[in-house]
C-alpha cells in the first residue's frame, strides 16, 4: 500500500541557530600577523578602508606633494628644458612642512591610538610579542611616509623621460633620492613614533610633532646662517645633523654625492661618518624608548 | 582535567605583596575566582598569561609553563580585560576580525567567526557602528567576543559584569554559563561581589591578599546546613503567627531563631524535628508556607562571625 508522500511544506526564509561552532582551522603563526598589522597600518595612513574623513587630511597632504612635481614636469614638457629645475633629492627638504603635516597626524592615530585607549592589552593577550606590534607599527608608518615622498620623486622621473633627459643618469638620480626618502621616513616615523607616545593625547601629540620637527630646522638654519657669516663651515655643516631632513639630507650629500640642501653640507668624509651614524644612533634609541614605553604601559 | 596549575606562586611589587605562594589548581568548566578588589585576581592572570613574571613560585596553563611558553599560551586562551580597552573610532565587527587575525586566523575565518561571535553576544546591527557611541553592556560584550573569537580552550574573565545594570548583569551571567557548557570553552571568571559567581561558577577559588582562602566545587559551597527554614501565615488573621510558632517549638526542646518576615529558623535535631514542626503547626492552625532545608550562600564564609548574631527566639518573657 503506497502511502502518498506528505506535501512539502511551503519553504519559507528562516534563520537557523546553528549553535556555538567550534574552530578547527589553521593558526597561523607570527610573521602573518605581523604582515596584518604592517599592511592595515600602511592602508590606514591614508585613511584606506576606513570612513571617508579619516581619508581627508591624508590624501590632502599627498595631493600637494605632488603639486610641485607635477608642474615642474608640465614645464619641462613644454619648454623643453635639458636639466632638472629641481633635484630630486632636495624634493623632501623643500616639502617638508607637508611631510611634518603628515606625519604629526598619521603618528599619534598609529602609535598612540593603542597606548592611549589600552588596546595594547587586547594585542598582547594575543600570541603576538611586543616587539614584533612596535616594529610592526613603526615600519607601517615609515612605509606610509615613503609612499609619501617617493610618489612625486617618480613623477618627476617620469616627466623627465618624456622631456627626453638622459634615462641613465636620471634613473640613477632618482634612485638615490629614494634610498635617501626611504632613510628620511625611518627617521621621522622613529621620532615621531616616541613623541606621540608619550604625548597621548591626540592634539598635544600632533603640536608636538609639528613644533619638533618645524622648530628644530628653524634653529638648524639659524646657525647654519650664523655661522657661515662668521666663516665657520665646520659648526655650519655640522648643526645639520640637529633636524632630521637636514640630518638626512647631509646623508645623500656624503653618500650620493647629491647636492646639498642647506647652506653647508657635512664637512668632509668625517662628518658623513658622523651623519650617518647619528642617524643609525636615532633610530636605535628611538625604538629603544618606544619598546620601553609600550612595555611599561601594557605592564599596568 | 587540570586547566591551570599554580604552585607557590609569589608576586611582590615595590609596594606590595600582590600574591603570596598561592597554590591553585582550576578544573574544567566555570570557576569563579573570587576576592576583593585589590586581592589579586588581576595579577594572577596576567601572569598566566605570560605577560607578567612571578617572583617566585610556578605555574602552569593548559599544560604549558607560563614563564617560558607564554606565546602557545597566549594562542589557546582569551581574555577580557577589567579596564576598558577598545578604540572608539572603530566598529565592533572591524575591531574582533583585526583582532581574530592577530590570533592567528586567516583573513576569511576571522570574518567568519567573528560574525558568529557577536551574534552570540547579542550585538545586532549596531555592530558596524563605531564602538565610541556603545553603552557599558555593548562594550562589555565586545570585550567578550574578541577574547573568544579565536575559539580558546579557556577564556579569562576578569570583572566581565563590573558597571552593568542588574539585567546587564544577568545577561552576562548567562552567557558565561553558555560559554562554558555549550561553546566548551574553560572559564575562569573574577568577581569582587561573591553572590553572582553562585549561580554561575561549577567551582569556587577564594582569595584574600594574595593567598587563598578556599577552594572547592559550588555545591560544596552552598550544601545544605542544619538549619530548617519554616514560613506560616495565619489564615484567620490573627496577630504575629511566626512568634506563637517560635514560642510553642521552644517548649518542644527545640532552638529557634528568627529569620525575615514570617520566617523562623530551626535547628535539626533529627528526623523528627520535621514532625514536630508540622504537628505544632497544626495544632496553632496555621498555613504552612515554607518548609525547607537552608542552604548556605558563599557570602557564609565572610560572613560566618556574623552568624550567632540575633537572640534566640521564644524564650518565656
Amino acid at each position: 500500500m503506497a502511502i502518498p508522500p506528505e506535501p512539502e511544506p511551503a519553504r519559507r526564509d528562516v534563520i537557523h541557530d546553528i549553535g556555538y561552532r567550534k574552530y578547527s582551522g589553521a593558526r597561523l603563526g607570527e610573521s602573518y600577523t605581523w604582515r596584518t598589522l604592517y599592511e592595515l597600518g600602511v592602508w590606514h595612513c591614508f585613511g584606506i578602508g576606513r570612513a571617508a574623513r579619516y581619508k581627508v587630511l591624508p590624501m590632502m597632504m599627498l595631493a600637494i606633494m605632488m603639486i610641485p612635481a607635477l608642474i615642474i614636469v608640465g614645464v619641462q614638457v613644454i619648454v623643453d628644458l635639458d636639466r632638472q629645475v629641481l633635484p630630486y633629492s632636495r624634493y623632501a627638504v623643500i616639502m617638508q612642512l607637508v611631510i611634518s603635516i603628515f606625519v604629526a597626524v598619521q603618528a599619534p592615530a598609529l602609535i598612540a591610538r593603542d597606548l592611549r585607549y589600552r588596546v595594547i592589552t587586547l594585542y598582547l593577550a594575543r600570541p603576538l610579542r611586543l616587539d614584533t606590534y612596535v616594529y610592526a607599527r613603526v615600519a607601517s608608518l615609515a612605509t606610509g611616509l615613503l609612499v609619501l615622498t617617493g610618489l612625486p620623486l617618480l613623477v618627476l622621473y617620469a616627466g623627465s623621460l618624456l622631456a627626453g633627459l638622459p634615462p641613465g643618469s636620471e634613473t640613477r638620480d632618482m634612485l638615490t633620492a629614494l634610498a635617501g626618502a626611504a632613510i628620511l621616513s625611518v627617521v621621522l616615523a622613529c621620532i615621531a613614533g616616541v613623541v606621540s607616545a608619550w604625548t597621548t593625547r591626540r592634539g598635544f601629540a600632533i603640536a608636538a610633532i609639528i613644533t619638533t620637527l618645524v622648530m628644530s630646522y628653524s634653529v638648524v638654519a639659524t646657525i647654519q646662517g650664523i655661522a657661515n657669516e662668521q666663516g665657520n663651515t665646520e659648526v655650519a655643516g655640522y648643526a645639520g645633523l640637529f633636524t632630521p631632513f637636514t640630518l638626512v639630507d647631509g646623508i645623500q650629500v656624503a653618500l650620493f654625492n647629491t647636492e646639498a640642501s642647506t647652506s653647508e653640507g657635512p664637512p668632509g668624509a668625517t662628518g658623513g661618518l658622523v651623519f650617518a651614524a647619528v642617524a643609525v644612533a636615532l633610530v636605535a634609541v628611538c625604538l629603544l624608548v618606544l619598546l620601553r614605553r609600550f612595555r611599561k604601559v601594557a605592564g599596568r | 582535567m587540570t586547566l591551570i596549575a599554580t604552585r607557590d606562586l609569589t608576586k611582590t611589587f615595590p609596594q606590595v605583596t600582590a600574591l603570596d605562594s598561592l597554590t591553585i589548581d582550576v578544573e574544567a568548566g566555570v570557576t569563579g575566582l573570587v576576592g576583593a578588589n585589590g586581592a589579586g585576581k588581576s595579577t594572577l592572570i596576567k601572569i598566566l598569561l605570560g605577560l607578567l613574571p612571578a617572583t617566585s613560585g610556578s605555574a602552569s596553563v593548559l599544560g604549558l609553563d607560563v614563564a617560558r611558553e607564554g606565546t602557545q599560551i597566549r594562542a589557546q586562551v582569551g581574555y577580557m580585560p577589567e579596564h576598558d580597552c577598545l578604540p572608539p573610532d572603530v566598529s565592533a565587527t572591524e575591531l574582533v576580525v583585526h583582532l581574530a587575525r592577530i590570533s592567528g586566523l586567516p583573513p576569511d575565518a576571522a570574518r567568519e567567526r567573528s560574525a558568529d561571535i557577536l551574534r552570540h553576544v547579542g550585538l545586532a546591527e549596531e555592530r558596524y557602528r563605531p564602538i565610541g557611541g556603545y553603552s557599558t553592556g555593548m562594550r562589555q560584550r565586545v570585550k567578550l567576543a574578541q577574547a573568544i573569537v579565536h575559539d580558546p580552550e579557556l577564556v579569562f574573565l576578569d570583572e566581565p559584569t563590573n558597571g552593568l545594570d542588574p539585567l546587564g548583569r544577568d545577561d552576562m551571567l548567562a552567557l558565561i554559563r553558555r560559554i562554558g557548557s555549550e561553546f566548551g570553552i574553560a572559564v575562569l571568571v573574577t568577581s569582587h561581589l561573591l553572590g553572582e559567581l553562585e549561580r554561575t561558577s561549577d567551582n569556587i577559588v577564594v582569595i584574600d591578599a594574595g593567598r587563598l582562602l578556599r577552594a572547592s566545587s559550588t555545591a560544596d559551597f552552598t550544601q545544605t546546613t542544619g538549619i530548617l527554614t519554616v514560613e506560616v501565615q495565619d489564615l484567620v488573621g490573627g496577630a504575629s503567627p511566626r512568634d506563637r510558632l517560635g514560642q510553642a517549638l521552644a517548649e518542644k526542646d527545640l532552638r529557634v531563631t528568627p529569620g525575615a518576615a514570617g520566617v523562623l529558623r530551626v535547628e535539626i535535631v533529627d528526623e523528627s524535628t520535621y514532625d514536630i514542626v508540622r504537628d505544632v503547626v497544626a495544632e496553632l492552625g496555621l498555613g504552612l508556607v515554607r518548609l525547607q532545608q537552608a542552604r548556605h550562600r558563599i557570602e557564609d564564609i565572610f560572613t560566618a562571625d556574623m552568624a550567632t548574631e540575633g537572640a534566640p527566639h521564644g524564650d518565656p518573657a
